[in-house]
C-alpha cells in the first residue's frame, strides 16, 4: 500500500529536470522532499500528482500503474507555497468545493468542512472571501481544503515559506497532528534542513535533480551517505575541506593535525574530504580536542543569539554557527575550534566512509 | 503660488467639458436659435429634438440596429478571446510570440482598407445590410484587443490555481467556467467595454456594408440636410444620446479599468 515511482524521468526541451528517480512512500507516512530552489521538488510533485506526465518510467499506487491517469481521477491534495484558493468563491465554499465536485451530500459536506475549519482555526471565517484575510489564515484555507477529502496522497510545497516566522512556527507545530490519524502518503517540500527534522519522517535528499538520499530523517542527518545530502541537509551549507591522512594522522595544513578515529586508521594513506557542520565548529575551545584553525574573520553576524561567522583559512571559507556574542570583527585574525570528533569522512568518489 | 494651483485643472476639466456642453445645449434649442443667434443657455427651451428621435422609426432604428450589431460583436468577441488568451497565456507553443504580435497588427490597419474587401465579400455571400455583416467586421479589430487585454489578466492569475482545480476534480471545461472565468471578471468586463466603444463608434465599416435593415445611428445622424433644410437641434439631440451608453459602460467598468492600467495593459 504504497506510492511507487519507478525510474521516472522528466525533461522540459533539452533540460532535464528530474533524472531517473526511484522512490517507494508508504501510506500513513510523513515524507520531506529535501532540497534548494530548483532542486526539482515541485516538478517531482506534479509528477506524484498527476499534473504532469514523466518522460518515462512509472507511477505505481496500491499496486496500480497511474503513470496516465489524469489528475482528477487520483484523489490527490495538493497545498502551495503561494495561497492559491478560489477568489469567486466563500471560504466555505472554497473548502467544499472538491466534496461538491464529488457529489458528496449536503449535510455531509456541511459537516466536514465545519469540522476541518474547526481543526484549522478558521471556523469564524467561512463567510468570508479569501482576499479579505491575512496570509496565514489564507493557507488554512487552502490546508482545509487539501485535508477535507480523504485523500491517497497529500502534497505539501513549502507551505510554509511565504508566511512570516511567528505563523510559520505556529502552523509548523499543528502540521503533524493534521496526519497522524490520515492512512494516506504526505509529501512535503522545503528547503529548510530544519523542518525536515522537526517533522521527523522519512527525507529525501534532492539535488539538481537527483535523489541523493532517502530514508528516515535522522539517518541521514547523522549519516549522509555522500558528500551531496550532507550539503542538501545543512543550514548553513557544511564545511568542506580537504585532508590527506598519513599513517595515524590526519591533516588539514602542516600545522593542522589530529589523530585518525579508530575507525578511519585502516584507511590507506592519501587525499580526503571531511565535512563539518557550522555547529561544530565555534570562536571557542569548545570541546575538548577541537582542532584549531587560524584564518581571516570576513563576516560576523548575529541571529537572535547566534553568531554566524564566515571565515577565511588560507584560501578555503569555513562558516561557524555557535551560541552567544563573539567580539570578533570582519579582517580581523582570529582562530576558530572545529569540534573533529565529529566531523564526517569522504572518500575520492565523495562517498561517505562508514565508521 | 500655492492659491492658484486649482487653476490649470479647472481650466483643463472646463476645456474637456465645453464640447460636450456645447452639444447638450444645443440638443435643448431650436434649429433656429443655434443658427439665429449666440446663446449660453437654451432661451427656448425645447423637448421637440429628442420627442422626434423617440418616435420617429429611421431615427430610433438607428439606436436600436447600432445596439444590436454592437452586442453581437462584444459576445462574439470576448467568446472567441477568451481560450485564445488562455492559450497564448498558459502554454508556450510555436511562434506564439509571433502568432500573439500578428494578431496585434491587424489593428494597425486602418478600417477604411478593409472597407472594399468585406463589402465586396458580403455582397457575394448574402450578408450586405444585416446586424451580422458590421458585427463580423468589427470582429476583425475587437478580437486581437480583447485576447491582449485578457492574456493580460489570466496571466496575473498563478497557474497553481488551475492545478488546484484539477486536483479538486474539476474537468477543464468545468474549471473554465465555474473558476477561470468568475476569477479574471473583471479583465472580462474591460475587454467587453473597449469591444463595445469600438464597435459602437467605428462609423465607415458599419456605413459601408449597411443600406437600410442595419443602418447604424451614426449614418443616420450624418445625414446632416433633410428636406426641411439643416436640423442642428435634432443632430445634437442624436449626438447626446450616442454619447449615454458609453457613459453608462465606463461607469460600470471604471474600477476594472483602472486594475486593467495597473497590469500593465489597455
Amino acid at each position: 500500500m504504497s506510492l511507487e515511482l519507478k525510474q521516472i524521468t522528466k525533461t522540459v526541451g533539452a533540460d532535464t529536470h528530474i533524472y531517473p528517480t526511484s522512490l517507494t512512500l508508504e501510506r500513513g507516512s510523513f515524507n520531506t522532499l529535501l532540497g534548494t530552489t530548483l532542486a526539482g521538488k515541485t516538478t517531482l510533485m506534479q509528477l506524484m500528482a498527476g499534473l504532469e506526465k514523466p518522460a518515462s518510467g512509472e507511477i505505481w499506487f496500491d499496486g496500480k500503474n497511474v503513470t496516465g491517469t489524469p489528475v482528477q481521477q487520483r484523489n490527490v491534495s495538493m497545498v502551495y507555497q503561494q495561497f492559491i484558493n478560489y477568489p469567486n468563491m466563500s471560504v466555505f465554499d472554497n473548502i467544499a468545493s472538491p466534496l461538491r465536485v464529488s457529489r458528496t451530500d449536503r449535510s455531509e459536506i456541511e459537516k466536514r468542512v465545519n469540522e476541518i475549519a474547526e481543526l484549522l482555526k478558521i471556523e469564524q471565517l467561512l463567510d468570508r472571501r479569501p482576499s479579505e484575510l491575512s496570509g496565514g489564515q489564507q493557507q488554512r484555507t487552502a490546508m482545509a481544503r487539501a485535508l477535507v477529502k480523504d485523500s491517497d496522497l497529500i502534497l505539501l510545497d513549502e507551505p510554509l515559506a511565504n508566511l512570516d516566522f511567528k505563523l510559520r512556527e505556529e502552523l509548523r507545530d499543528e502540521l503533524p497532528k493534521l496526519f497522524a490519524e490520515r492512512n494516506c502518503v504526505v509529501v512535503y517540500a522545503t528547503t529548510e534542513p530544519s523542518e525536515a527534522l522537526q517533522f521527523a519522517g522519512k527525507t529525501a535528499a534532492l539535488h539538481e535533480g537527483r535523489v541523493s538520499q532517502f530514508g528516515p530523517t535522522g539517518d541521514i542527518y547523522r549519516q549522509p551517505n555522500d558528500l551531496t545530502s550532507a550539503r542538501v541537509f545543512s543550514e548553513p551549507p557544511i564545511n568542506v575541506a580537504h585532508v590527506s591522512k598519513t599513517g595515524a594522522w590526519f591533516s588539514l595544513t602542516e600545522q593542522t593535525k589530529w589523530r585518525a578515529p579508530k575507525a578511519m586508521a585502516k584507511l590507506a594513506d592519501g587525499p580526503y574530504t571531511i565535512g563539518i557542520r557550522p555547529h561544530h565548529v565555534s570562536p571557542t575551545m569548545h570541546v575538548k580536542g577541537a582542532v584549531p584553525i587560524e584564518g581571516t574573520v570576513q563576516v560576523a553576524e548575529l541571529s537572535g543569539s547566534e553568531s554566524i561567522i564566515h571565515f577565511d583559512a588560507h584560501g578555503s571559507s569555513w562558516v561557524s554557527l555557535s551560541h552567544g556574542v563573539h567580539p570578533l570583527r570582519a579582517g580581523e585574525p582570529a582562530t576558530l575550534y572545529a569540534d573533529i570528533a565529529r566531523c564526517l569522512y569522504f572518500d575520492a568518489d565523495q562517498q561517505l566512509i562508514v565508521a | 503660488m500655492k492659491r492658484y494651483s486649482w487653476l490649470i485643472p479647472t481650466l483643463y476639466i472646463l476645456f474637456l467639458m465645453l464640447p460636450i456642453y456645447w452639444l447638450v445645449s444645443m440638443s435643448f434649442k431650436t434649429t433656429n436659435e443655434i443658427l439665429g443667434s449666440f446663446t449660453l443657455f437654451p432661451t427656448e427651451f425645447t423637448l421637440d429634438n429628442y420627442r422626434k428621435i423617440f418616435t420617429d422609426p429611421v431615427w430610433y432604428n438607428g439606436y436600436r440596429n447600432s445596439l444590436i450589431y454592437v452586442s453581437i460583436n462584444t459576445v462574439l468577441s470576448v467568446a472567441v478571446a477568451l481560450p485564445a488568451a488562455y492559450a497564448f497565456s498558459r502554454y508556450r507553443f510555436l511562434g506564439d510570440k509571433h502568432l500573439f504580435f500578428w494578431l496585434l497588427t491587424n489593428r494597425m490597419a486602418p478600417a477604411a482598407v478593409f472597407a472594399l474587401p468585406f463589402f465586396q465579400l458580403y455582397s457575394a455571400i448574402g450578408l450586405f445590410d444585416t446586424y451580422l455583416a458590421v458585427a463580423l467586421a468589427h470582429t476583425l479589430f475587437n478580437i486581437p484587443l480583447a485576447v491582449w487585454i485578457l492574456e493580460g489578466f489570466m496571466s496575473g492569475v498563478p497557474k497553481q490555481l488551475d492545478e488546484t482545480a484539477y486536483i479538486d476534480g474539476y474537468s477543464f471545461p468545468s474549471f473554465f467556467i465555474k473558476i477561470f472565468i468568475p476569477t479574471i471578471a473583471a479583465g472580462i468586463g474591460v475587454a467587453a467595454f473597449f469591444c463595445f466603444m469600438f464597435s459602437w463608434v467605428e462609423l465607415l465599416l458599419a456605413k459601408t456594408l449597411t443600406a437600410v435593415h442595419a443602418k447604424p445611428i451614426a449614418a443616420t445622424m450624418t445625414r446632416t440636410a433633410s428636406s426641411s433644410g439643416y436640423e442642428l437641434g435634432l443632430l445634437a439631440a442624436a449626438g447626446t444620446l450616442t454619447i449615454v451608453p458609453g457613459a453608462i459602460v465606463i461607469y460600470f467598468v471604471r474600477n476594472y479599468i483602472a486594475k486593467g492600467f495597473a497590469l500593465g495593459r489597455v
